[in-house]
């Protein structure tokens, strides 16, 4: 495969990298929104009230 | 020394150096930057604090905030590794962590740190408690500026002052269940602040060429072997005495008391055979001895704390 100047050409090895660690993030991510979810239904109307 | 030393100078160099380089690192190094085996003692101890203290908390949210504990912890390791990259490549206990082996740059490991660090400390605030966070945020500052940053390459007291880091996450866990601070918490932040030297001392006992290769001025490499036995030995007396205070107080009933008891005596009788042992395998065996019971003892009255507790079916109250 012909690389273009100043482009990087990630190896299969580094792809397969990134791919797994872009999952974690969406992973990290989806779950953030869900607790958030729980939370909020838990909380009920007090889910504004943030006592120090 | 200044306190841009050269961790951060190497940090620094190493991401613009390696800024246009493609990342080669797994999720697994990732992982690895948050020392996750630290994370589960800190984990453990919030828990502690958080189920010990009166009131209900609901268990969503004391997941939520054991979470944010445990992420907050993890940053602050991260945070810890980008620093300290040049000593950990020349201490053979350290120089398998990712930054060292090339797996991970220091500028990744620090924004991930960040990053963390900034997520966990507003999820903590937003959903818990903003005493908690505030606790919280103080924690990974003083483990990354007081201790990584400032301490630990300066002083042999580095690890005595440093270990309020660790000694705060019973307190984060109390707080975030009922968004005060009170003698109890206090109490446990007592226990694990005594018990932090005489732990990494009888580590750095048998790690010395490695601290003293890397100009870590541990107190065996500046003050001696001798020294650092006594000293444990002090800070092993003070801490059996201190681990039974919430029972001397009346805050906790005979199962902590006896624990407590039994685990600081042994805990003595390990720092004085470790003074008696003056040389050779036998003494590098007593430090290692002393050490692996040291994790043994945290985790023994915290649990006695917990079952203690849950016999009584009272928090953690005065009498």
């Amino acid at each position: 495969m012909a690389r273009e100047p100043g482009k990087i050409v990630l190896t299969p090895e580094q792809q397969r990298r990134r791919r797994a660690r872009s999952i974690a993030i969406a992973l990290a991510l989806g779950a953030l929104v869900i607790l958030f979810f729980i939370v909020t239904l838990v909380k009920g109307p007090a889910v504004l009230n943030r006592p120090l | 020394m200044s306190v841009m030393s050269e961790g951060a100078e190497l940090a620094i160099g190493s991401t613009a150096a390696s800024s246009c380089q493609p990342s080669s690192a797994s999720v697994g190094d990732y992982i690895a930057l948050m020392k996750p085996r630290v994370m589960s003692l800190v984990v453990f101890t919030a828990l502690v604090g958080m189920i010990l203290a009166p009131g209900h908390l609901h268990p969503v949210i004391g997941f939520t905030a054991l979470l944010c504990i445990s992420v907050a912890a993890g940053a602050a390791a991260a945070l810890n590794m980008w620093y300290d990259a040049d000593i950990d490549a020349k201490m053979r206990r350290t120089a398998h962590r990712p930054i060292p082996r090339g797996r991970i740059t220091p500028g990744e490991a620090f924004g991930f740190g960040i990053t963390l660090a900034g997520f966990s400390i507003a999820l903590l605030g937003l959903l818990v408690s903003w005493l908690a966070a505030a606790l919280l945020a103080f924690t990974i500052f003083f483990y990354v500026v007081i201790y990584t940053i400032w301490l630990k390459r300066w002083t042999p007291q580095n690890i005595v002052i440093g270990g309020a880091a660790g000694a705060f996450p019973p307190m984060i866990g109390w707080a975030a269940a009922t968004g005060s601070i009170s003698i109890e918490p206090c109490l446990l932040f007592l226990i694990v602040f005594l018990w932090t030297p005489p732990h990494f001392w009888a580590l750095s006992l048998t790690r010395m060429d490695d601290y003293a290769r890397a100009g870590v001025p541990m107190l065996p490499v500046v003050a001696g072997v001798e020294e650092t036995r006594r000293q444990i030995l002090l800070y092993s007396i003070a801490l059996a005495l201190t681990g039974a205070t919430p029972w001397l107080l009346g805050y906790c009933g005979a199962i902590y008391g006896v624990t407590a008891l039994l685990a600081g005596a042994a805990m003595i009788a390990l720092a004085l055979r470790l003074r008696g042992e003056r040389e050779g395998k036998r003494a590098h065996r007593a430090a290692g001895r002393l050490f692996g019971f040291s994790i043994l003892y945290l985790f023994a009255i915290f649990a006695a704390l917990l079952v203690d507790a849950g016999i009584s079916g009272q928090a953690l109250t005065g009498p």
